[in-house]
């Protein structure tokens, strides 16, 4: 701590004297961060902050403060705000402040403002609010509206208030929505892209608060998808994934639209700005197919809809950056979510392979997750990663084996449930995380219950799971264990054994030490005690009693946990008179009520024997109990309950299965283990009338459920598993593999042995794995024997991820290694020395390297290479372009005096693949004493390629020439060999744009300029430009006469025009259509008698087609595009090429 | 959504934090001072993605940070939000600040608090993602800096 103050001191001078102008206004601020740094406590921090704000509100208050000051306070409250102490009161002036000020008063109350908002919201939902107090809020609320802020929560309120109050409130209360909604209604047709997408935003939110206020507004939401801004229509889809989610099937006829909008993104069609790594829009992508998914889900017309692009979408994303995985991974799930198809599941079961073998961790963490999502579809999926999963198991990150114990959960049945409970087990003993603890330990409860192979595995599992969970457990998972030991099976035997081993556990766990043990683990013991401990007859009741009269002395029992207890001591106290009387007297003066009652029960029914009988009888049956359980004495109570507006009573199984519909409870999980036949438990035979309807629903789901289970076991286990048929296989194939790799493991690779664990043999080591393999996923699938025995085959995936570079034959493999470890050398290294002045963008990401970055193919190995190289080579070209120390801007005046060199050669050093392409002449753009550029264009079908030749014309070496080049017009698409690293003397070098005419213009000119070092430190910059024609972008359109039909009657936007008709030949017509295609490139489809089609497009995009008539001597044209602008284009150029006839 | 973005230093001292849900004040110093807590245990070399937590609203709910030089940049968000592509969307702030701040170190968040915040804005509005192009937000920024010049310029220092 201390050297960051003592760094960030020594840095502050250097700061302000950097930035004088700026520094002046946020003094106050700087000096604040200075004296908070020089403190030493967090006392000391309280005192100043306290006074700094002291003085903010006298200066607050004063009228002497200026806007400046006051903007520079705001500063200062945000701050304070953000180290967590109340500066509320700002934020009344800040609102005045931001109806006076200008942007900037603004941007700073903003987040004020929302303070204030925020502290209204505690006010309005806290229930001791007046309604006088109510009004108020809403005023204010009004206020912060009218200054565009969002106080939308207030509506409801408002409109509660509404219902309630007088006349004045209603006003205010009608008042605010209306108020509110309707300036982002207007917003979201203003002319501003950036605007309308907040105003989608705004709706959305909105939405979110008020569904019901926005039914107007649906069309425009509508609206907003059609955009012709994309940056509008992302936005919107936040709103469609919500509403899409709450009701897919309104929303189905937009499925046609989203596939198409997928479509044209996944091609490519969005403008290159909404490009992320080359990705065309990834987030959008995303988007789109969680909205897919959730719209194909359970739909077969649906999904055929979206196969297509899914496919697409798959095939798309092979490139090797993060977004891509991130795209990858919603087109799985989307793929596993939606009507299956065949072909695109084994293409997603593929991808999640490889996120699952990736070496980088937050890939394999989404592969574990994608797992858990789709075993629930196709359980076999999980056994060809089963050697990965057991390493994640082990796995040091948290997150990591979370996921994986998730995952294993899905899978668990009959026969592996032993092994997975006690792996979730070992975990949450080593966990402190409060939230994972209590979502663990119901999962390992519910296994459990459903899963369990015997009794005694059983008690132990729920004493791990009482013990563990502690107090943190939701209460029905004691409840439902109860439940389970009182109701029981069919057969007496059995429940009495159980009951028994609980006894029998809980008395051992009591003479243990007690002290630790949670109030709910107590609670359940003292329970199973009172009914069960006359079952075990080896125990003298007097020992039982004893146990249970220590619990009550100990402190850290509480009372509640005391009632639980006092009651087991009722039901066992039968006969110990003497005991017991001594124990209720000293409770009898408890301060705590029920405990004192509870004495009394005690003391009266222990010297009444005959009571005791009567009240309490022994190991009576539950059945023997009369209870009415139609409670048909408060049938009355009801019928007036209801017909006062009583909501009808829903019995607790009815409410939890709507929860978890899914969720068997198996009340008989001992079935198959035990020597009574599943055929001899049948459910209606079962006699307690109480919880009858708790049980019947249910327990008829479960025993089908354990039914398939014992299925399972003979088919599974006894052809696969067992001990001499599955392991010695994968013992044979094994050991090739393990034991080179442990072998030539050098000395001197210390570093990448410290983090493998240690193994002193390979081996037994692997076979444990083997083992524990086959343990965790005995029993998945009827076909897990074939895909097992052909998987152990391959070596296991965790061999690849061994860093072993001398084993590695292929130089891509060895090259990325190499990389990596320097790249990590590097990365530590930096981590020492970027201390508090790094650059925050110097150090790579600690995921995008590791030690272990070893890709699974050799080729996407060198496709992160690559990826690295070029970024690299970015990073150190703009370097280099502003690096230098001084850049000289020369004009390029002296090019008089230096007649342009063009060589008609030059195009000979066009690279070959664009040799053949139609080009136009070379032309010089600028020159200098030592550069001279010049270019040339070649017409490509889906782009225009600008070439510029960059000739040194010295003797010497010109370095770091680097050209960029601008045209707001047009969109490069690609571009290379604009940076050159050294020019030899008297030689040219070729650097070429891709460029794209999105909307037609005339003409457009680019501007760029050439920087080159002739000597080091010295930047000469050459600036040139140009201009293109549309016609340079124009290129032929092939189509017979009928689809020149077909498309002229689809085309909207039209032009008509008589031109000059060329008459110094034959055929006026054929003449003059010739010299326009010499000219424009066009395609001339058909002529016919005095009249002729022409066809030609925009690049690869728009078409425009024209139709000639000879008029006289005029020609008549008419053209058609469904671009409106070029036609306009075409035409003017096709008179200029006329007129220069 | 994303719930909160949070910014604090390897000492846990914040940087910046901003809540797209109301919380009272010490809730969301409990919640920078926990989030820091979880966040700093763990190593480099493992995943950037933290589950659960009782923090914000519970089990649907994700952190997602990534660690530079000095700093951690936590997102908390749920489970609506792509991972990766959060993981992204922080490495396209931090850009963008580098590309604003020009080698961007702490101490520019430090003494820029406004200006972060408003790269923050232009970027996510509402925990609902605005605009990932970082070309597009750098334009923003600097137009409202123009914008503001124009201002400071213009505007007389009036009596508030």
């Amino acid at each position: 701590m201390s050297d960051v103050v003592e760094k960030t001191l020594t840095a502050l001078p250097a700061l302000f004297d950097s930035q004088t102008g700026a520094a002046k206004i946020t003094n106050r601020l700087r000096q604040l961060i200075k004296s908070i740094t020089e403190l030493t406590s967090k006392h000391e921090e309280e005192n100043l902050i306290k006074q700094e704000l002291s003085a903010m509100k006298e200066q607050v208050s004063s009228p002497n403060t200026t806007m400046k000051q006051m903007r520079e306070i705001m500063v200062r409250a945000m701050y304070c705000e953000m180290l967590g102490y109340d500066a509320s009161f700002t934020y009344i002036h800040a609102i005045k402040l931001a109806q006076q000020g200008g942007v900037l008063e603004k941007r700073e109350e903003e987040n004020l403002i929302k303070q204030e908002l925020s502290a209204m919201k505690e006010q309005v939902s806290s229930p001791n609010t007046t309604m006088k107090q109510m009004r108020e809020i809403m005023v204010r609320a009004m206020y912060c509206e009218m200054l565009g802020y969002d106080a939308s929560f207030t509506y409801i309120h408002a409109i509660k208030l509404a219902q309630q109050g007088g006349v004045l409130e209603k006003r205010v209360g009608t008042f605010t929505p209306h108020f509110h909604s309707s300036p982002y209604i207007t917003s979201i047709t203003h002319a501003q892209e950036i605007i309308r997408r907040k105003a989608v935003l705004a709706l959305y939110k909105f939405y979110l608060i008020a569904p019901n206020q926005v039914q107007h507004i649906h069309a425009k939401f509508r609206k907003a998808l059609c955009d012709k801004d994309p940056g509008v229509m992302t936005s919107s889809l936040h709103i469609y994934l919500q509403l899409i989610r709450e009701s897919p099937d309104s929303y189905k006829d937009l499925t046609g639209s989203f596939v198409t909008i997928l479509k044209q993104v996944v091609g490519g069609k969005l403008p290159l700005d909404f490009n992320y790594h080359s990705v065309p829009a990834p987030w959008l992508q995303i988007q789109l197919l969680r909205i897919l998914s959730l719209l194909g889900k359970e739909d077969q017309s649906t999904s055929e809809l979206m196969y297509e692009v899914l496919d697409e979408s798959l095939r798309r994303a092979e490139m090797n950056h993060n977004i891509t995985y991130a795209i990858l991974y919603e087109c799985v799930k989307a793929v596993y979510t939606i009507h299956p198809k065949a072909e695109l599941l084994e293409k997603a079961a593929r991808c999640i392979g490889n996120f699952v073998l990736s070496p980088k961790i937050n890939l394999k963490y989404l592969g574990l997750k994608a797992l858990t999502y789709v075993v629930q579809h196709d359980a076999k999926l999980a056994l060809q990663h089963q050697m990965t999963i057991i390493e994640c198991l082990d796995h040091s990150d948290f997150t990591i084996k979370r996921e994986t114990l998730e995952l294993l959960f899905r899978i668990t049945n009959a026969q592996n449930v032993t092994v997975i409970v006690e792996k979730m087990l070992d975990f949450l003993r080593s966990c402190n995380d409060e939230h994972t603890i209590i979502h663990l330990v119901g999962k390992v409860a519910e296994l459990a219950e459903k899963f369990a192979p015997d009794n005694s595995w059983f008690i132990q599992t729920m004493n791990d799971v009482f013990s563990i969970g502690g107090d943190l457990l939701q209460q029905d998972v004691p409840n439902n264990f109860l439940r389970l030991l009182a109701e029981g099976s069919e057969s007496k035997e059995e429940d009495d054994q159980l009951r028994l081993y609980a006894v029998d556990s809980y008395l051992t766990v009591l003479k243990g030490h007690t002290s630790h043990l949670p109030q709910c683990f107590l609670q359940v013991m003292s329970w199973v005690l009172g009914e069960y401990a006359h079952l075990q007859e080896s125990v003298d009741q007097r020992e039982v009693i004893r146990l249970l009269t220590q619990l009550l002395d100990q402190r850290s029992v509480s009372s509640e946990t005391r009632v639980w207890i006092l009651s087991a001591l009722t039901k066992i106290s039968e006969g110990q008179t003497d005991l017991i009387l001594d124990l209720a007297e000293s409770l009898s003066s408890s301060q705590d009520t029920v405990l004192r009652q509870q004495a009394q029960e005690l003391r009266h029914l222990s010297q009444e024997s005959q009571l005791h009988e009567w009240a309490l009888p022994r190991g009576a049956p539950w059945d023997g109990i009369e209870v009415d359980s139609s409670l048909s004495f408060l049938d009355g109570f009801v019928s007036e309950a209801l017909a006062a507006g009583a909501a009808p009573y829903k019995p607790p199984h009815q409410r939890q299965e709507e929860l978890c519909e899914d969720r068997a409870l198996n009340l008989e999980p001992y079935g198959f283990s035990l020597p009574v036949s599943l055929s001899s438990c049948s459910i209606t035979d079962r006699q307690s009338p109480t919880l009858l309807s708790v049980s019947s629903g249910l327990s008829g789901n479960s025993t089908e459920l354990s039914q398939k289970a014992g299925c399972l076991i003979l088919e599974g286990v006894k052809r696969v598993w067992g001990k001499d048929g599955y392991l010695p296989q994968k013992k044979r194939s094994t050991p090739p593999v393990d034991e080179p790799s442990a072998a030539v493991q050098p000395p001197g690779q210390q570093e990448a042995a410290e983090r493998i664990e240690p193994r002193p043999d390979p081996l037994t080591q692997n076979q444990d794995k083997q083992q524990l393999a086959s343990s965790l996923f005995v029993g998945l699938g009827v076909g897990s024997a074939m895909s097992l025995l052909g998987k152990s085959e391959a070596p296991p995936p965790r061999f690849r991820k061994k860093p072993h570079p001398h084993e590695s034959s292929s130089s891509s493999s060895s090259g990325t290694s190499e990389r990596s470890s320097d790249s990590s050398s590097r990365s530590s290294r930096n981590t020492t020395n970027s201390f508090l002045y790094g650059s925050l963008l110097e150090k790579e990401p600690a995921t995008s390297i590791s030690a272990f970055d070893h890709t699974p193919k050799s080729t996407t190995a060198n496709g992160l290479a690559q990826n690295k190289d070029t970024k690299e080579d970015r990073r150190a070209n703009t370097s280099q372009i502003l690096g230098g120390d001084m850049v000289i801007v020369r004009p390029s005046t002296i090019q008089d005096k230096h007649p342009p060199s063009v060589s008609s050669d030059l195009t000979a050093l066009l690279p070959a693949d664009l040799k053949d392409l139609p080009h136009s002449d070379v032309i010089s753009l600028t020159s200098d004493p030592s550069l001279s550029l010049s270019s040339c264009r070649l017409f490509r079908d889906e782009a225009l390629l600008l070439v510029i030749f960059i000739s040194n014309c010295t003797e010497t070496v010109i370095k770091d020439v680097a050209v960029q080049l601008t045209c707001e017009e047009l969109k490069t698409v690609s571009l290379r060999g604009n940076v050159v690293d050294c020019l030899e003397a008297r030689s040219t070098s070729v650097c070429h744009y891709a460029l794209l005419m999105d909307d037609p213009h005339t003409n457009v000119s680019f501007t760029g300029t050439v920087s080159y070092q002739t000597q080091p430190g010295h930047t000469n910059t050459l600036p040139f430009s140009g201009t293109l024609s549309t016609a340079d972008f124009i290129r032929p359109l092939v189509v017979t006469t009928e689809e020149y039909g077909k498309l002229w009657l689809s085309l909207s936007h039209d032009v008509k025009q008589n031109l000059k008709l060329l008459t110094d030949a034959g055929d006026p017509l054929r003449t003059t259509l010739n010299s326009l295609k010499d000219a424009l490139q066009l395609h001339v489809v058909d002529i016919i008698g005095s009249e002729g089609i022409v066809a030609c497009r925009l690049l690869s995009g728009a078409p425009c087609l024209l139709h000639c008539r000879v008029n006289g001597t005029a020609l008549a044209m008419w053209l058609r595009s469904p671009h409106p602008a070029l036609p306009d284009c075409i035409l003017y150029h096709c008179q200029r090429a006329l007129a220069h006839h | 959504m994303i719930k909160a973005i949070l910014i604090f230093n390897n000492h846990g001292k914040p940087r910046l934090s901003k809540f797209y849900e109301h919380y009272t004040e010490d809730t969301e110093q409990q919640i920078i001072r926990e989030t820091f807590h979880l966040v700093s245990k763990r190593d480099e070399n493992i995943c950037n993605f933290l589950e659960g937590g009782l923090l914000i609203g519970g089990s649907d709910n994700k952190l997602i940070y990534r660690h530079y030089a000095t700093l951690y940049f936590v997102f908390c968000v749920d489970s609506s939000e792509s991972e990766l592509g959060i993981l992204d969307l922080i490495q396209v702030f931090v850009e963008t600040l580098d590309k604003c701040f020009e080698n961007v170190c702490e101490l520019d968040l430090i003494f820029h608090v406004d200006k972060v915040h408003n790269i923050l804005a232009e970027m996510v509005m509402g925990g609902m993602v605005l605009e990932t192009n970082m070309s597009e937000i750098i334009t923003q920024v600097e137009a409202q800096g123009k914008m503001e010049k124009s201002e400071v310029r213009a505007a007389p220092f009036g009596l508030v």
